[in-house]
């Protein structure tokens, strides 16, 4: 069973042979080290950029300009804040040029806390992302969705932004992609790099075949009928690991791993905020302002009348950083145990 | 210099008399055509301050001034789309290079009026903010300066495609040059073994909006810095057609021969100002390029003075009719505010999901 780092280098592999993608770049993408994850290792189209935040993105943009399809990545999303402009940018040009330039380009970018990553390696995007007009924000909570997200980006003509948890790239999951050999062993031999010398390394790809998840389509992880649990990425796990802790206690929890955030599946979202009545939106990006923010509105707005209490947004603390020791860590992102008395508060309100 | 095929002797070099000026052998007819591609870009711009006057628009931003440099820019981009021709990532001050590329004026005053006839925007944009496809224009967007590392994009496309001499061209003023984005793309332009085939320019107007050249630069020539690069590099006089045209043949020679970066600071006017924000009125103490060039054409005997009076008459009517016809087209409506968010119209607002 591939881990997500593997299975984003089967997505970018089968793109570059299937979908004439031409570049993937970054900082330390290319050989030797293909990628601070080891995501991009073994491709034939990926390249080392200078360390240039700015030039990656401007990069990109001038390459999809072209014509051409790429895959640009940010090592870690706490360095792509100075190209915020360029996003934007990104996100305007086929509106701003009345239709008559698209950017097929994707951007990638590892995100959030739970790698005691210190103050630059735990920031968050996903609410940022949410607020960049024109283009589709993604976020995988596993391997095999991480798959087929990444080509759903790549062969988009839109700009598209691949948040990558990355507490989970060395996270595997319990679906194969079509055409991955079932062990894992073997998987390894076939596309991790060697430790060493890797000059004359070449990785030996799997018939892997085409599986999309497409744009703003949901998935229910998790059934119940009491509540509803909205999450995304590293925090959906813990929200499955809730909902089946409290299953125990006799709690009905239904999870939706949203995994598109804009364009976001409302009518899945709405089917079980009806049923149940009850909302929790989970995420670890910063809590003023933060998406769930605006899913919540919409819950209010749209399914007042459904609720049985009031929708409960669990996210991240609206300070500077993310500390380092894990006590300060663990204060600043949400817990499972923040999930679990959050979910139990919301399941006892009495309206 | 690589000796240019269309730089053949002009008349005036060969004649006998010494006071006629040679224009380095340029052909009468690519100085005429310069004159002439410089007049009716004067007169548009003025047409474009006029309907702003006016009211019948809302914010001006142009390039006169910058005719002598712009001009031959345009001439001498290899026009096309797709990565076997050149690229352009230019900046709002560049209507010459655009009409010398084949701009009509009712193109750039349906812009300018915010005419759903304008196909650069939809009405969406400011003046001069042009996006031709077409022609490999890349969309002229606000922010100062990011055209410099997009440009590095489609330089690698055009790098990487066979058989493409083509180069991708990317100008803007030198206030901005003090933004990280002109040193990503020296940076990313001159690397070892990864060159990229780029014209990089810089118009030196000698001004930001109102702060000086003196105001913001240590460096004596913005030059100066693409030479740190080992980017061949040189300053020119942009306000001389004829030494621009000479110049950036050169480097597009060189480019296309070696497919390494070349460099031109081109020294121009900013005869109205920054942009209607700053009133958009003429300034007398720089020189006008247009009008210089004109008498030595004169002088040279290559145009008359009933030529040029008639020329500079039918552009002011090119420009009069196709206000008036700009003015007769629809305007965009609020039903449209969606549109191209993403490409095909697929569904972007949220209330629909
Ligand atoms: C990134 C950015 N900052 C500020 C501005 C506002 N602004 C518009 S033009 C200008 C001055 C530009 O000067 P220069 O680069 O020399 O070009 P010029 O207009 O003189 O041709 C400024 C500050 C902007 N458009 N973009």
């Amino acid at each position: 069973m591939a881990n997500m780092a593997q299975s984003i280098r089967l997505a970018l592999h089968y793109a570059e042979t299937n979908y004439d993608l031409k570049d993937v770049f970054g900082q330390d993408v290319g050989m030797p080290l293909g990628g601070v994850f080891t995501a991009t290792q073994g491709l034939k189209t990926a390249w080392n950029t200078t360390l240039d935040e700015r030039g990656i993105i401007g990069m990109a943009m001038g390459i999809a300009m072209a014509g051409d399809r790429c895959v640009a990545e940010i090592q870690f999303a706490d360095y792509i804040f100075n190209t915020i402009d360029l996003l934007k940018i990104a996100g305007n040009t086929l509106w701003c040029t009345n239709g008559r330039y698209n950017l097929p380009m994707t951007v990638m970018t590892p995100v959030g806390a739970g790698i005691r990553g210190s103050v630059y390696h735990s920031h968050s995007f996903d609410a940022w992302a949410s607020r960049l007009a024109g283009w589709k924000v993604v976020m995988p909570s596993n391997p095999l969705d991480a798959y087929g997200l990444l080509l759903s980006c790549i062969k988009d003509p839109n700009p598209c932004m691949f948040l990558k948890p990355k507490a989970l790239m060395r996270v595997r999951g319990d679906e194969l992609i079509p055409g991955e050999p079932a062990n894992e062993k073997e998987l390894k031999n076939m596309i991790d790099a060697p430790i060493g010398d890797r000059s004359n390394w070449k990785a030996q790809w799997p018939q892997v075949e085409e599986y999309l998840v497409p744009f703003g389509k949901g998935k229910i992880t998790r059934t119940g009928d009491q509540i509803t649990v909205v999450s995304y990425g590293r925090h959906l796990l813990l929200c499955n690991e809730v909902a089946d802790q409290l299953k125990q206690e006799g709690f009905s929890v239904e999870v939706i791993d949203l995994r598109s955030i804009y364009p976001y599946d409302w009518p899945l979202i709405k089917a079980s905020v009806e049923k149940t009545g009850r909302v929790v939106f989970v995420n670890e990006d910063t809590e003023v302002t933060n998406f769930a923010e605006h899913l919540s509105y919409r819950v209010v707005q749209e399914l007042f009348y459904n609720l049985l209490a009031r929708p409960r947004v669990v996210a991240g603390k609206h300070i500077p950083g993310i500390g380092l020791h894990p006590n300060l860590e663990d204060a600043s992102v949400p817990q499972k145990h923040d999930i679990e008395q959050a979910v139990r508060e919301v399941c006892m309100e009495v309206p | 210099m690589s000796k240019a095929k269309n730089t053949v002797p002009s008349e005036s070099k060969t004649s006998s008399n010494p006071k006629v000026e040679s224009f380095s052998g340029l052909s009468k007819n690519i100085l005429v055509q310069m004159y002439k591609h410089m007049v009716k870009t004067r007169v548009l711009e003025e047409r474009l301050i006029k309907i702003y006057r006016a009211g019948e628009s809302y914010f001006w931003i142009g390039g006169p001034g910058e005719e002598a440099w712009g001009v031959p820019l345009g001439m001498l981009a290899k026009k096309g789309q797709g990565p076997m021709y050149d690229y352009l990532h230019l900046h709002y001050r560049c209507s010459p290079t655009v009409v010398a590329m084949g701009l009509d004026m009712l193109t750039s005053i349906r812009l300018m009026m915010n005419r759903t006839t304008d196909r650069s925007t939809g009405g969406r944009n400011f003046s001069n903010h042009f996006v031709i496809p077409e022609w490999n224009i890349a969309p002229v967007t606000s922010p100062l300066e990011v055209q410099y590392p997009i440009a590095c994009g489609t330089a690698h496309v055009q790098k990487r495609t066979q058989g493409s001499k083509a180069l991708t061209i990317v100008t803007g003023g030198d206030a901005g040059t003090a933004e990280g984005d002109f040193a990503s793309c020296l940076i990313l332009a001159s690397r070892r073994g990864q060159e990229l085939p780029m014209l990089i320019t810089v118009q030196n107007n000698k001004w930001g909006i109102s702060t000086s050249y003196e105001g913001q630069h240590g460096e004596t020539f913005i030059a100066d810095r693409a030479k740190a690069f080992n980017i061949k590099a040189e300053v020119i006089n942009g306000n001389d057609p004829v030494e621009s045209y000479l110049k950036i043949q050169e480097s597009m020679d060189y480019i296309r021969k070696t497919g390494k970066p070349a460099f031109l600071e081109a020294m121009v006017s900013r005869l109205y100002g920054h942009s209607s924000a700053s009133g958009a009125n003429p300034i007398q103490n720089e020189v006008d390029p247009v009008k210089d060039f004109e008498q030595r054409l004169l002088k040279a005997g290559h145009i008359t003075l009933p030529e040029v009076k008639a020329l500079w008459e039918d552009y002011e009517l090119e420009g009069i009719r196709a206000a008036e016809q700009a003015r007769t087209e629809p305007v965009p409506q609020a039903d449209s505010i969606w549109n191209h968010t993403y490409v095909d119209n697929e569904n972007a607002d949220w209330r629909n999901f």
